[in-house]
């Protein structure tokens, strides 16, 4: 199982890096997400897997027992979630607004912030 | 004493804003802070007549060792008194010469500022207020040298003056650092004790380098020199203060109070022999082809600064006597000269040799400072300059090697000073008065007193040389050559070999001056002699220097974000290939891999197919709709391993990620490909060797032991200390509580972001793009 997810985090790095590669803006947002969901993988990869011991203390204990699911990373990607959630979101509309006053998506045409290229 | 030094500084930060008030009649009233000052310092030569020092100590950071100790001996005395003396004739002069420049105030500012500066580092016995004092010389000299900050030229200037002696002001803190960790103490009085052990240590060499390079930084000595001549782009006042009379002298200053702790050395004296010496009649040379006055009086400066050097590399105590009179003799007439230079110039709006002449007819009482001047210059009797040069003539003959060839160096060096000295003191006082000056008329009293003071001086010195001498000269000789036995300086020696030697000199400058005229073929000459100039050199060095620096920058900083991700991606995927390549060994723990079972098999299939989906997806709302699948699969993978809180979060956010990407990005251009084929594939190979990489990574990080203490904490005490059941969600809520406000704080203002975004109205010009 360690194996796959490894992999998967792999491809999603991969995949978001080669997406921030490309030219088009909304192409640039995807890629942002992807390798955020990547980070968050590996976080949660890394914390150890567990499967059905979630870190809720049972009714009748006052502390968790010896096998559980780590805590403390899935308390930092909840964090990290909606923070990139914020993240995403502006950057969306950013998009829909340069796109606006521009008109394009291209990164290339707006990457100064002189109407002409003056190098 | 620290009022008297921090007086300067309090003046330079009130008077910029004295504004109107200064500008008006009340100009001269600055004078008073460098007159009182001089008048202290005068008060304070008793105290040391007898080779006495007096310490005033007060402490600064006292945990570094770093204080304001001011020692008061013969040789800071000597330049204390330099400084104020001529100060409060530059004061005057420049509250006439100045008069109704916009910024006088500023000006003043900058002037008191050095002052302060300047007395601060003769006064220092501690080596890093020196340095500090050092360096604000330097930056004062930076403002006043561009004070014309409207000429390109001055600026320029003001550049090199900066980066030269700021390029020193680095080594001479490398040479204290040395000499602080050698010795153990910061204060160079302690040093004299440590002499014998730092002569004998292995980085003396180094500490002696560094020292001399910032001495001849700021003292202009060959090939550090060109900075100076460009320095006199500075208003007149500025080039007789700082750099004539006193800030130039600053290396000298250096090197003669570290006379007594590194000096006496072959190494030491040899250099500084050959380093001045060369100075000196190079300096000289070229100041009889310039026709500028300013110039002529620059190179003048920088000759007369070479033979400082050469006497204390020459190091007995007859050239060290030498050098503290000639301190004095070019303080007085060096200054006289500039501001004689600078009365023309204000007068007759040139200071070109050629168009200058018959001057004396409109303004006597100048001709008359410029004739004792020049007389004072070339060592005639009965000034003080000739004490000097009968000084400097008998230690070169004494010298214990090389006295004849020495002793042609200089009188040859002085000749073509003497020359310079007629030229800029006498010449234009001379001959017929053109039509083009018949209006020309003697300035204010304020202009033209001070070179005729200075003038006198040196006039009086030279009759009666004791005045100075059980005061000032023989403690300066003192504090630099505790063994000197006495002297006395005298005008008449008798006729000897000495006075022969001067006879020759003046007759000698006397005969260039009436044979020897530049002409055009001099001139093409020179310049041909520029292109190996030290200041040809670093001017191309630093042009080349900053087109790399272009060339550079527009590699790395292009502006296309995509180059910067993949510079920093490549960059981390070479480092950690290396790294894991070489030093961890790659294995999988078996025991520690948990099964799979089929609904999960599924899921994970799903997600490869769908990442790779978006990626290569020619729609944009394939790619979008991508994505959602994508977190929904991760979602149900976190719940699978026992992460509800995520699941749901990841649910959430996902979900409202694509309703606002498919509402936001409704309208869009085509989604299509805007690089070329070949450019995707080494994008696509560079992001899947970093995947690997990552995957690797993982794996290896994965079957390292983990110190679960934090999780320990947080599971024992989320009950008994917090009250909560969910564990994730005590550490969020509570634990790390603060941290989770700030996340919302985010959150707002991201939200704040996206609705501004929305609402935005463009206005007309947005909508004319």
């Amino acid at each position: 199982m360690e194996i796959v997810l490894a992999i998967i985090v792999g491809l999603l790095y991969a995949s978001g890096i080669y997406l921030m590669l490309r030219r088009s803006l909304v192409k640039l947002v995807i890629g942002l997400v992807l390798l955020g969901n990547g980070v968050n993988l590996l976080i949660f990869l890394l914390g150890g897997l567990v499967r059905g011991k979630p870190p809720i203390i049972p009714a009748t204990e006052s502390i968790l027992g010896e096998i559980y699911a780590d805590p403390v990373p899935q308390a930092l990607i909840l964090t990290a979630i909606v923070i990139s959630f914020g993240l995403q979101a502006f950057a969306i509309v950013l998009i829909k607004r340069t796109y606006i006053v521009v008109g394009t998506d291209d990164l290339d045409e707006i990457h100064s912030t002189e109407e002409e290229d003056d190098y | 004493m620290l009022l008297a030094v921090m007086s300067g500084f309090i003046l330079a930060s009130i008077v910029p804003f004295s504004g109107k008030l200064l500008r008006g009649r009340w100009s001269f009233m600055t004078t008073a802070l460098p007159g009182a000052l001089f008048v202290y310092f005068l008060t304070l030569i008793p105290s040391i007549a007898n080779n006495q020092v007096r310490l005033f100590s007060y402490q600064w950071v006292p945990s570094m060792g770093i204080n304001f100790d001011f020692l008061v001996d013969g040789l800071s005395l000597l330049f204390a008194l330099m400084i104020t003396g001529i100060g409060t004739l530059v004061f005057l002069f420049t509250s006439a010469y100045m008069k109704g420049d916009a910024y006088l105030g500023r000006f003043y500012g900058y002037l008191s500022l050095f002052m302060g500066a300047m007395l601060g580092m003769v006064l220092s016995d501690n080596i890093f207020t020196l340095f500090v004092f050092w360096e604000l010389t330097s930056i004062s000299s930076f403002f006043l040298i561009g004070f014309n900050n409207e000429s390109k030229a001055s600026r320029k200037s003001a550049l090199v003056a900066l980066a030269i002696t700021g390029l020193g002001g680095f080594f001479l803190l490398a040479a204290f650092a040395l000499l602080g960790n050698i010795t153990g103490t910061y204060s160079i009085r302690e040093m004299i004790g440590s002499a014998d052990i730092l002569k004998a240590h292995p980085s003396y060499l180094l500490v002696m380098v560094c020292l001399f390079i910032a001495a001849f930084s700021k003292s202009a000595q060959y090939p550090l020199h060109f900075w100076l001549p460009g320095a006199m782009k500075a208003p007149t006042p500025v080039s007789t203060y700082l750099h004539s009379a006193t800030m130039v002298k600053a290396g000298i200053y250096l090197l003669a109070r570290f006379t007594p702790v590194l000096g006496n050395v072959p190494a030491w004296n040899h250099t500084l022999t050959i380093v001045g010496g060369f100075t000196m009649l190079y300096a000289a040379f070229h100041s009889i082809f310039k026709k500028d006055l300013k110039e002529i009086l620059a190179y003048s400066t920088i000759s007369a600064l070479g033979m400082l050097v050469f006497l204390l590399g020459l190091g007995t105590s007859e050239a060290l006597l030498a050098m503290v009179v000639y301190i004095v003799v070019h303080a007085l007439y060096k200054a006289s000269l500039f501001l004689i230079t600078g009365i023309i110039d204000h007068e007759t709006g040139t200071r070109d040799i050629n168009k200058l002449s018959g001057l004396r007819k409109v303004m006597m009482p100048v001709s008359i400072a410029g004739l004792l001047a020049m007389i004072s210059n070339s060592g005639i009797p009965p000034t003080f300059g000739f004490v000097g040069k009968d000084l400097i003539y008998a230690s070169t003959l004494e010298s214990e090697i090389l006295a004849l060839s020495l002793t042609t160096i200089a009188v040859v060096t002085n000749m073509l000073l003497l020359y310079a000295g007629i030229l800029t003191g006498v010449k234009p006082f001379t001959g017929v008065l053109p039509e083009s000056f018949k209006e020309v008329h003697l300035p204010d009293w304020r202009m033209w007193l001070p070179p005729l003071v200075l003038g006198i001086a040196g006039l009086i010195l030279g009759l009666f040389p004791v005045f100075i001498e059980g005061g000032i000269v023989m403690p300066a000789l003192h504090s630099m050559y505790p063994m000197a036995p006495p002297f006395h300086l005298m005008l008449w020696h008798g006729f000897n070999l000495i006075l022969g030697l001067s006879a020759v000199t003046i007759l000698g400058g006397l005969l260039l001056y009436f044979l020897f005229k530049p002409g055009l073929r001099h001139q093409t000459w020179m310049a041909k002699l520029y292109g190996s100039s030290p200041e040809h050199i670093a001017l191309l060095f630093s042009r080349k220097f900053r087109v790399f620096a272009a060339v550079w920058t527009r590699l790395f900083q292009n502006g296309y974000l995509r180059i910067y991700v993949l510079m920093i991606i490549s960059f981390l995927t070479v480092l950690l290939a290396y790294k894991s390549f070489t030093q961890v060994a790659f294995y999988i723990n078996p025991a520690k891999i948990s099964p799979l079972t089929s609904t999960e098999l599924v899921v994970m299939f799903i997600l490869i197919a769908t990442v790779l989906y978006a990626v290569y997806t020619p729609s944009r709302l394939a790619a979008i709709a991508a994505m959602g699948v994508i977190g929904y699969c991760i979602c149900l993978i976190y719940v699978f391993y026992s992460a509800p809180d995520l699941a749901m979060t990841q649910f959430a956010i996902d979900t409202l990620t694509v309703i606002l990407f498919v509402l936001v990005l409704y309208r869009l251009p085509k989604y299509i490909n805007y690089s070329s084929w070949l450019i995707r594939v080494r994008d696509g190979l560079i992001s899947l060797i970093f995947g690997t990489l990552i995957s690797i990574l993982a794996l290896e990080v994965l079957y390292e032991p983990t110190n679960k203490e934090t999780t320990r904490f947080f599971t024992d005490n989320a009950y008994t200390l917090a009250k909560g059941k969910n564990v994730v969600n005590v550490i969020l809520v509570d634990f790390r509580g603060m941290d989770t406000i700030v996340e919302i704080t985010v959150l707002t203002i991201a939200a704040m972001g996206v609705f501004a975004l929305l609402k935005l109205q463009l206005n007309k010009y947005d909508q004319e793009l």
